[in-house]
């Protein structure tokens, strides 16, 4: 197990630098005109020289792959430049406003199983009955739903024609967390029921599922203590690779709930080409996501016994 | 022996009843194309007329999803937003498409050290999340569709380079490509005429279950204003502009909304369908 988890570990390393010359390469092809913008920004009009000097406060006069070290170096220690329009310490506010993209992802995915691991269950259980056409109708009108669509749906009829809860983010931390919470869960929700009911579609068709009837083992029994197991360890892989998409969303979410994460900093950073942020936000989400992709990997060997006790 | 008889009329049934649905589903989709490509010629008001004595008025029978707060008609513009919306993003397929199953081709044909770099270079877009990725390019990049449209395919290209790789890999050994170049084809003429034939059922259906979610991102760069800049019609940013609405004229995000969830779920129905036809044993 730990000589599979080192391997794995050694293996992300090429994988990392990738990730991160390739954001910084992104950023890098628009950053010369990024000092320029900013003063055209602030209604000045200034010389070259000017512009010469800021170039050199920003490091931006140097070689690329200089600039990159440098970076790459100030981003494994937590400094990763200022911010081009608010001149606050890019690392502090991307630290400052992870938390609340953090807590808006595990909401909704803890809401997302809430809703598909029973859904799906069902579905597979009362295959081709009412139940399971049901399920599978709404699984698909979820599928066809853009967030953003979703979102608007959901505070239109929840917000503005009932009332019940905040159109945007207000004070009151637990209300302003439903409205985002259930946008991002529709469609994750309608995705991963569908995954839920082939998994454990399949999962029923096995010999043992037979055997186990054929005992006398309760059905409930069977269904939660077998089937359930064996359904987990591909749950978990959907579950990581979902966080992919989670990331997507709650850039759009954030920014129409007014929600103060990474996501919403992010979109704002872009309308003002604010690159360092833009780069650490893009840097950070791609580390993240294989950090948790690994971590679902290595929890999926250790799940499996036939995996875990093959050596 | 009779069971036998029976399962296969069964089957045949089954295949029938899938070959009906895909006729009615492709039907419908091509009647949707029509309408987007002869958008401007449907609309009933020019979607670009302003109107500030029509602005915001509530859905009627002269402006059948009423009016935004230009006193423009919201029918007209959801119409003329349909071609932009559908035709850059069936552009976006095709072109993530054809080359991911180029790369892919050629990677899983040749192996060895060019299948090793492009494999490594596409791992390293799909360690990215894709939206995050599209929406820092295209903010490199500035606003504009061609720019969206250039930022999805950028992250979008790897997903058909795996798919397209494992397939030609299981066909590159098979009898009738030693046939083929026994009999003198060249390499690239076996690739095109005897290996994409036989990838391009898999390949096809996952293109066509990509136009939903293609379309997806593609409008929501648009929403956040990277993609189809206003005044320009297009869904996205349509919805964009109605969003501060919600309260007043719920119509004017909602309507471009609806079409595009209704225009996904008919490209999502279609490719469902195209999928039982070609490949029945994943029928869900």
């Amino acid at each position: 197990m730990l000589k599979y988890i080192v391997k794995r570990l050694l293996q992300l390393i090429p994988v990392l630098i990738g990730i991160t010359f390739l954001s910084f390469a992104m950023m890098r092809l628009a950053g010369g005109d990024a000092v320029t913008y900013m003063y055209e920004n602030a209604g000045t009009a200034v010389s070259q020289e000017v512009i010469d000097e800021a170039k050199k406060e920003y490091g931006l006069d140097q070689p690329f792959l200089v600039q990159y070290g440098r970076w790459f170096a100030g981003m494994i220690t937590g400094d990763m430049g200022v911010s081009y329009v608010s001149d606050r310490d890019v690392y502090d506010t991307f630290v400052e406003k992870l938390p609340a993209t953090i807590l808006l992802m595990l909401s909704s995915i803890t809401l997302t199983m809430l809703i598909s691991v029973p859904l799906g269950i069902v579905s597979a259980v009362r295959h081709n009955r009412w139940a399971d056409y049901l399920i599978r109708f709404l699984s698909f009108i979820g599928n066809s739903m853009p967030n953003f669509f979703a979102a608007l749906v959901l505070m239109y009829f929840l917000s503005v024609k009932l009332g019940w809860l905040p159109v945007i983010t207000s004070e009151n931390l637990a209300l302003s967390l439903i409205l985002p919470t259930l946008t991002l869960a529709v469609s994750m929700a309608a995705k991963y029921t569908r995954q839920v009911r082939a998994t454990v579609l399949e999962e029923l068709n096995k010999d043992y599922v037979a055997g186990a009837m054929a005992r006398g083992v309760k059905g409930s029994v069977i269904i939660w203590r077998n089937v359930m197991k064996a359904s987990m360890l591909t749950v978990i892989t959907l579950l990581a690779l979902s966080v992919g998409s989670l990331l997507g969303g709650t850039t759009i979410v954030e920014t129409i709930f007014m929600w103060d994460g990474v996501g919403k900093m992010a979109v704002d950073a872009i309308t003002m080409r604010d690159y360092p942020i833009v780069q650490a936000y893009v840097a950070w989400m791609a580390v993240i996501y294989v950090l948790v992709n690994l971590a679902a990997d290595i929890i999926y060997h250790y799940l499996d016994p036939r995996v875990r006790l093959a050596r | 022996m009779a069971d036998e008889k029976i399962t296969v009329r069964k089957q045949k049934i089954k295949k029938n009843h899938t070959k009906g649905r895909l006729i009615f589903f492709s039907v419908i989709t091509v009647l949707l194309l029509l309408t987007a490509a002869f958008a401007g010629y449907l609309c009933p008001y020019d979607p670009d007329e302003q109107n500030l004595l029509l602005a915001q008025q509530p859905p009627s029978l002269s402006h059948l999803l009423g009016t935004d707060r230009f006193g423009r008609d919201m029918f007209s513009r959801v119409l003329a937003g349909s071609t932009i919306s559908i035709y850059a993003t069936l552009m976006l397929v095709a072109v993530v498409t054809a080359v991911g199953t180029l790369v892919g081709m050629i990677c899983g044909w040749y192996g060895k050290g060019a299948d090793t770099v492009l494999m490594r270079v596409s791992d390293l877009f799909l360690a990215f999340p894709s939206l995050v990725f599209a929406l820092a390019v295209a903010g490199v990049l500035g606003g504009g569709i061609q720019n969206a449209v250039i930022a999805l395919a950028v992250i979008g290209w790897p997903k058909f380079a795996r798919l397209a790789r494992g397939l030609t890999m299981a066909q590159k050994d098979s009898p009738y490509i030693m046939a083929a170049r026994l009999s003198g084809c060249s390499t690239p003429g076996i690739l095109i005429k005897h290996v994409l034939p036989n990838i391009a059922g898999p390949v096809l259906v996952t293109a066509v279950l990509d136009i939903g979610t293609m379309m997806m991102e593609l409008a929501g760069l648009s929403f956040l204003g990277l993609g189809v800049q206003p005044p320009a019609a297009e869904w996205g940013s349509m919805i964009n502009d109605g969003r501060s609405m919600l309260q007043i004229s719920p119509w004017m995000a909602l309507a471009p909304g609806a079409a595009i969830f209704i225009t996904v779920m008919i490209f999502n129905l279609l490719g469902d369908t195209l999928r039982d036809y070609i490949d029945p044993k994943r029928r869900g």
